[in-house]
Order: C-alpha cells, then sequence, then structure tokens
C-alpha cells in the first residue's frame, strides 16, 4: 500500500474500499472486547468460522471480531447485519442455529433475542432494546462495526475525514477556535476544557510541544477508556493527530496501563497502519504536517493518571506527582508545554470537527457538552459501557437504562467519579449529570465510573473501601496524603469493626482537611471524597456504628451475628450440613441452633436457609437472644404442607 | 531583572522572578517552618508544613511556599487558624512515626500538637527526602534511595555505592531529623556491605 499524499487519495481510496463492500452482504460482527472475551466471544468467533467453513459459506459471508458495543451484563453479542439482527448471550452451540436459520433462511432465532422483562417483548435490533433506546451514542456507536484491528473499516466509516479536513481546510488556529467553541470538556477527571488547555500550549513560547493520551484508567470498575482503546483506536489517534496539529506538535505520547494488552496490542496495531497509510508520520496527507506517536506501557501505579505523575513516569522516572503551580500545558513533559487528555476526549475531536461545534453544542446542559460514556456496575441490573448525552438524570441512567436493581432490592447509593468520588443518595437521583452538578452534590464526574449498591452496602465500609485503595495506590510523597489516609483508613476500619469511639467523625473531618487543602496532588486532594460524601448523607450509619456498634445495612461482620429464628425453623438441615465452621447444632425434629462462639460470621446458614422458611436473621446492635431450653428444641407437631 | 514587590504578613517584601515565596520571606527574616527544605535542594514539596495562604487577584487559596513563586502584589499570611490546624495534624502524623524528634518536638511546642493523638508506628523515617536528595543532588552519588510506594515507602542504602562511598562522606547524617538514617546505615553496613575481600 503506497502513502495516500493528499485529501483527494485519502477519499478515492475509501471509495475504492466501499466500492469492494457489498452493503447487503450479510456480515457477521462479534464483540472481541475484553468483557465479551471473558464470556467466551473467542470460542464463538472460532465456531462461527468453523461452520461457515463447514457450510462453504466463506464467499457467501463476513465476519469480524469488533470492539465492545456496551451491553457487557449479556454478552458475547453478536450483531448480524445487512438487518442489524443482535443476538445476546451467544455460545457456540448457537452457532450452527444462526447460520442455517438467519444467515441462510433469513429468519430470526427468536430465543437468542433480548427479552423486555417487563413487557415480555423481543428486540430485534440493538436500537429496540432499552438498554440502548436511551443511550446518544456518538463515540462509541462505531464499535461494534469495527473490526479493531483493520483500518480500512474505519476508513470505510469515514475515518480520517475529520484529519483530512483539518490539514486541508483549516488553519491550526481554526481547529482550535472550533475545539473552544465545542466547550469539550476533559473527561478524565477534572472536566478542564480542552480548547483552553490547547491554547495555552500553542501559546507557550517554547517551540517544542508535546500531546499525550491519558490512559491510564485505573478506577475500579471502570473500563470506558479500555472498550475504546480495544474497539476504535484509530478515533482516538486521529483526535490526537488533530490536536497536535493545533498546538504545532509534532510528537504524540499514549500512556496506557500495562493491565490492559488487547488496548496495547491494538493501538500499536492501529500506529503502525496509519504509518503504512500516509496518516502519521512525515508530511501527512501530503500537507507537509509530522506527527509520531509512541506508546508507553505504565507500572502499575494508579497515581500515574495524575498529570504531572504520568508525565514524571514518561520520563523514564518514578511516577510521583510534581508540584504545578505552573500548568503542565506550559511546562510539562520535559518541561515543555504539553497537553494531556484522555481517551474519550481525544475521541469526541474527530466528530467536532467534522460535524461542527455548533453539533456538539447542541448536546448537553449550559456546562457540560456533548455525550459522556459511564461504566455502569455494582448492584445493577444492565451491566455495562453507556454514553448519555450530558444533563439527563441519574435516575434515567439507572432505571430507564441500567434496568434498576436486580433481585428486587432497594437502590441505596450510586457512586460516581472512581474511588475519589462520592456517594449519591437516593433523593438526589433527578440530578442532572454533568460537571459542575456533580461536585456540587459532592461527588464529581471523574472519568465515568458509576457503581450502584443497593441496601445491603454499609456506607461506612464502601468509604472504608475506597480510602483502603487510595493508601496502598498512594505515592507517599507527601504527609497529608501518604499519613493522613493510613490514619483515616485505621480509624474507618475500627468503626467498621465495632471499635469506633466517640469523636472518630471529627478526627476523620480534621484529616479530610488537611488532605484536601495541604495535599500535593488532585489523588490526596480528592482522597478524603468517599469518607465527606458518605457522612454527608449516611451520618447516621456512622452514628450507629459508633454509638450502638449495629451496622445499619446488616453488612459489617464484626458487628452482626446469625441467629435461628426458633418459631420459623422446621429442622430441614441444610444450615447444619454447610455451616463450615460446624457452629450448627441440630438433628432430626430439632430446632437448630448457632453456636454463637464458634460462628464465624460467614453467612453460609443465611444464604441456604430455604427462602420459603426464612429461618436465618441477621442480628445487629442487640444482643443475640438465649438458646432455646434443650426441651423445647423437638418440633411435635409438624403439617404436611410445611415440608 | 526587575523587581518584585510583594506583601508577606503585612510586611512588603523585595524579590526576584523565579524566587519562591519561602525564599522572599526567608531574605525578609519571616519564618515559616519546613521539614523537608533545603537551600542546596531542589523544592519538593513533600512536608506541606510551610503552606500559606496566598492572596492573588481576589482569590486566596493555600499554597506551599518552597515551590510557589512569587508574583507582584501577591499577600501571602504565614499564619491563620487553618494554617495553624493543618500544620498541627500534620506535625501530629508525623509524631507517630518518630515521637521524639527534637526537630518535630520543637514545632509541636509552637502548635500545640499531641504526639499521642494518632495510633503510633515507630517507623522513625518521616521520608522527607532530605538524605536521598542530598545525595543524589549535591553529592551526585545516589546512594541512598526510597524503595517502594506509599506507606511501604522506606530510605535504603544501595550496598556497592554506600560501601565505596558513605564512610567518607555522611553529609546527610546531620540532615535527618529523626536520627533513623543512622540506624539505616549502620544496618546496611552490618548486614550487607560487600566484604573488603571481595
Amino acid at each position: 500500500m503506497a502513502r495516500l499524499n493528499s485529501p483527494e487519495a485519502l477519499e478515492n481510496f475509501r471509495q475504492e474500499i466501499l466500492s469492494k463492500r457489498d452493503p447487503k452482504k450479510p456480515c457477521i460482527s462479534i464483540c472481541a472486547g475484553a468483557g465479551c472475551i471473558a464470556s467466551g466471544a473467542d470460542e464463538v468467533i472460532a465456531a462461527f468460522s468453523a461452520e461457515i467453513e463447514k457450510e462453504g459459506l466463506q464467499a457467501q459471508v463476513d465476519t469480524k471480531g469488533t470492539g465492545c458495543p456496551g451491553f457487557c451484563e449479556r454478552g458475547p453479542v453478536v450483531v448480524i447485519y445487512p438487518e442489524e439482527i443482535c443476538y445476546l448471550q451467544v455460545t457456540p452451540e448457537d452457532v450452527p442455529e444462526i447460520i442455517s436459520q438467519t444467515i441462510k433462511e433469513k429468519k430470526v432465532v427468536d430465543r437468542l433475542l433480548y427479552e423486555d422483562p417487563v413487557t415480555g417483548e423481543r428486540a430485534i435490533h440493538e436500537s429496540d432494546i432499552t438498554f440502548y433506546k436511551n443511550q446518544q451514542r456518538t463515540v462509541l456507536c462505531n464499535n461494534i462495526k469495527i473490526d479493531s484491528k483493520n483500518i480500512d473499516d474505519y476508513l470505510a466509516l469515514d475515518g480520517y475525514s475529520a484529519l483530512a479536513k483539518a490539514l486541508s481546510k483549516m488553519t491550526a488556529v481554526d481547529v482550535l477556535e472550533e475545539v473552544k467553541k465545542s466547550n469539550l470538556r476533559g473527561r478524565g477527571g477534572a472536566g478542564f476544557p480542552a480548547g483552553r488547555k490547547w491554547e495555552g500550549s500553542r501559546n507557550a513560547p517554547e517551540p517544542i510541544k508535546y500531546v499525550i493520551v491519558n490512559a491510564d484508567e485505573g478506577d475500579p470498575g471502570a473500563f470506558m477508556d479500555r472498550a475504546l482503546l480495544e474497539g476504535n483506536p484509530h478515533s482516538i489517534l486521529e483526535g490526537l493527530i488533530i490536536g497536535g496539529y493545533a498546538i504545532g506538535s509534532n510528537e504524540g505520547y499514549i500512556y496506557v496501563r500495562q493491565e490492559y494488552p488487547l488496548a496495547v496490542k491494538n493501538i500499536n496495531l492501529a500506529i503502525k497502519q496509519a504509518e503504512a497509510y500516509g496518516l502519521l508520520g512525515e508530511n501527512i496527507l501530503g500537507s507537509g504536517y509530522d506527527f509520531n506517536v509512541f506508546v508507553h506501557q505504565g507500572a502499575g501505579a494508579f497515581v500515574c493518571g495524575e498529570s504531572t505523575a504520568l508525565m514524571t513516569a514518561l520520563e523514564g522516572r518514578v511516577g510521583e506527582p510534581r508540584p504545578k503551580y505552573v500548568r503542565s500545558n506550559v511546562k510539562g513533559l520535559w518541561e515543555r508545554p504539553s497537553v494531556l487528555n484522555n481517551v474519550e476526549t481525544w475521541a469526541n475531536v474527530p466528530l467536532i470537527i467534522n460535524n461542527g461545534a455548533d453539533w456538539f453544542t447542541e448536546i448537553g446542559t449550559e456546562s457540560s457538552k456533548g455525550t459522556k460514556i459511564f461504566s455502569l456496575v455494582g448492584k445493577i441490573t444492565n451491566t455495562g459501557l453507556v454514553e448519555v448525552p450530558m444533563g439527563i438524570t441519574l435516575r434515567d441512567i439507572i432505571y430507564k437504562i441500567g434496568g434498576g436493581i436486580p433481585d428486587g432490592k432497594k437502590f441505596k447509593a450510586v457512586q460516581t467519579g472512581g474511588p475519589s468520588g462520592g456517594c449519591i443518595p437516593e433523593e438526589q437521583l433527578d440530578l442532572e449529570v454533568g460537571f459542575d452538578e456533580l461536585t456540587k452534590a459532592g461527588s464529581m464526574m471523574g472519568s465515568g465510573g458509576m457503581i450502584v449498591m443497593d441496601e445491603d452496602t454499609c456506607m461506612v465500609d464502601v468509604a472504608r473501601y475506597f480510602i483502603n485503595f487510595l493508601t496502598d495506590e498512594s505515592c507517599g510523597k507527601c504527609v497529608p496524603c501518604r499519613e493522613g489516609l493510613r490514619q483515616m483508613h485505621r480509624i474507618l476500619t475500627n468503626i467498621t469493626e465495632g471499635k469506633g469511639e466517640e469523636g472518630d467523625i471529627e478526627l476523620l473531618e480534621v484529616l479530610s482537611e488537611t488532605a484536601v487543602e495541604a495535599s500535593l496532588c488532585a489523588l490526596g486532594k480528592s482522597a478524603p471524597n468517599p469518607f465527606l460524601s458518605t457522612l454527608r448523607y449516611f451520618r447516621d450509619e456512622y452514628e450507629a456504628h459508633i454509638k450502638e456498634k449495629r451496622c445499619p445495612a446488616l453488612s459489617c461482620k464484626e458487628l452482626i451475628a446469625f441467629y435461628i429464628d426458633p418459631g420459623k425453623c422446621l429442622a430441614c438441615g441444610i444450615c447444619y450440613k454447610k455451616c463450615p465452621a460446624k457452629a450448627i447444632d441440630g438433628g432430626k425434629k430439632k430446632i437448630h441452633i448457632i453456636d454463637q462462639e464458634k460462628c464465624t460470621n460467614c453467612g453460609t446458614c443465611f444464604e441456604v436457609c430455604p427462602p420459603r422458611f426464612g429461618a436465618v436473621a441477621k442480628i445487629s446492635g442487640k444482643p443475640v437472644p438465649p438458646p432455646i431450653p434443650e426441651e423445647k428444641r423437638i418440633i411435635i407437631r409438624k403439617s404436611k404442607n410445611n415440608e | 531583572m526587575s523587581d518584585i514587590f510583594l506583601e508577606i504578613d503585612g510586611k512588603e517584601v523585595k524579590a526576584t522572578k523565579g524566587m519562591t515565596v519561602l525564599a522572599a520571606a526567608q531574605s525578609a527574616g519571616i519564618s515559616i517552618p519546613t521539614l523537608c527544605y533545603h537551600e542546596k535542594l531542589e523544592p519538593f514539596g513533600g512536608c506541606r508544613l510551610c503552606i500559606v495562604e496566598a492572596e492573588a487577584r481576589g482569590w486566596t487559596k493555600l499554597v506551599v511556599s518552597c515551590v510557589y513563586p512569587v508574583e507582584e502584589k501577591l499577600i501571602v499570611r504565614t499564619r491563620s487558624e487553618k494554617i495553624d490546624r493543618i500544620r498541627k495534624t500534620i506535625l501530629e502524623l508525623l509524631l507517630a512515626h518518630a515521637p521524639d524528634s527534637p526537630a518535630l518536638h520543637d514545632l509541636a511546642q509552637v502548635y500545640g500538637a499531641d504526639k499521642n493523638r494518632f495510633e503510633k508506628e515507630a517507623s522513625f523515617c518521616i521520608h522527607c527526602g532530605l538524605c536521598v536528595r542530598y545525595c543524589a543532588e549535591v553529592k551526585k552519588k545516589n546512594a541512598v534511595g526510597f524503595v517502594d510506594r506509599g506507606i511501604r515507602k522506606e530510605i535504603s542504602f544501595i550496598p556497592e555505592i554506600a560501601s565505596k562511598e558513605c564512610n567518607d562522606c555522611k553529609e546527610c547524617f546531620p540532615l535527618c531529623p529523626t536520627s533513623y538514617l543512622q540506624a539505616a546505615f549502620v544496618l546496611t553496613e552490618a548486614l550487607v556491605f560487600p566484604s573488603s575481600s571481595e
């Protein structure tokens, strides 16, 4: 393949790709993202290949492994074009039926379609599924259409047309102004306006400048950047090149965490392909503009997602943050102007250049424009990636898209913004999602993690969990974070273990103030959020733990006891058999009793007691009733319908 | 180079571009407490004790004076109820590790810090990094470095370098605010220095 040396050559090549493709030819797209692979997508892909070969259909059907379309809960996801029939939870055993029915007979296999849990209706197309219906997918939408290892697929969908437009029809300042006008805010955490960041770098006197992709996605439960890197790496690359052009940089870096091997592989492949086509390297599309990209793998430190720590690590030193009273866009990597933006931010750039800033600002709220991808996880029916317009309410995300809380449990809180985000309670669910709105509610947008919690979740324990994560990830350079978090974690652990004391809340507040005001970087400054937001909305839970040694969610092991209600136990013997601590005294027709001395609070009895009896109860904050006397343990009258 | 005028604790202070607030304060005889600062070393910004209030263009924020650059008409306050409370907490957090450090004791008196406020974990090192940075920046030997991360981070002598360089130098010893450095050196020397025959 010769390098494309002009925008026209790119356009001609695109037409050539399209002319070779028959839009009516069936194409089987199978999600090959990390989530679906974990659910067996590789085996499904292999089964399709084998079946197609067996049936001699190689010439009539295409198959491709694509990026993640987001509905991880029901993976592996298979979409069949041109009809766009969407099959969920496909197994290798389903493959022959799909080939014989859908490909050969053009019939839909009903049982593999999405079935609405409320109406029972089946959805043939992706867009009919409730999970997708309320989303607005401008960034993620191409994932399922693209074989992420094939640049031609991206080109067929107008890929690199924004780059061609920028280089041939716009000056660097035009590009900058368009991005500024779009009011695109950073998708990685603080939501700083990208255009303003770029402008600062462009105007900085130092001639050598850098553009960097922050792909060090480390928040527990977050995987939107991974899905984009794995599924549509060229969109990020295209955005980065456009950014480089806008600020006058000839060198870009992609800082991607080592824990994302598929993303590393796909982005490296994408760079090679783009170079071969003349979309990267010297004299891009004959414009005279040169740009090179390097991939740097992180070494496993969460703090390297922080801008100055990331740049220090890129320089080959220990990834620790440095004081930044001069912004990195003026003095960043190797003390040179450096624009660092998150994966999703870069992926939005080609869309803004192609469709214009006005298109982008039509979506969203006053201060937050465009769409945002969230990874919706936790106690939620539809786990997955969702892309929604800014301004949608949390309630719509959780109930309309997420399908609500499973197992008939009650919603308690949603944690947004990653480990240093905050928990938002039921009464705030009508909050419109946006950078400033979430901050005002004591949480933050962060990079878009969204962890849903139900009534069984203890909010003190949640705070303890996240503070523990951050203590572990603190780089240790500054005292308020390293020592402050260590003490906060110790105090929170004590509270969840029933060793909380009067004054603990106040002490935690003092430590929070010190960390927020005096920490060196954003990790420390935002680290107390899990505590502060849960205290703000769930203070009663803290007080119950400390004053009554009671865990209202019946979750903290040290504060609960298991007890068999003598009025409900029918001596079925299941708990007796399953108890790993041999703490249950049972026997035929004898009401079972838990020996509290031996019990390890593992909860097995609670889980195995048949729901129709429901005899095992959790108790917290009050003494366990004494065991019933031996003579009363015999179950005398046992009616048949109890069995 | 033109002079910059700023105000520190109500006093007009003359400074030059590129100077830090801490340096400007020191030149005017105004004292700000520090633990990780050393005049021969690059500012580190680790202990956060030199935190002050800075007001510029109507905005007030807390900044760390050892790294914050001076600017024209900046108004700096080196003490306030909040600053003192933060310094007290920082000292208390460090006293949990080094309860008998003379440097911490003196500062604890000024800020009313209680060395028993937090559960003790007498590991002695307070991670000011003076030894590590002095060895790297001034002596250019890197005989002592930090290992591991966060709460597991500790200083460690590199036996191969330390066995050659340290006995004739030991310039970092008096810098250590807790005397842990000497102990670490003696231990390294006793346990892992290569024997002279090697």
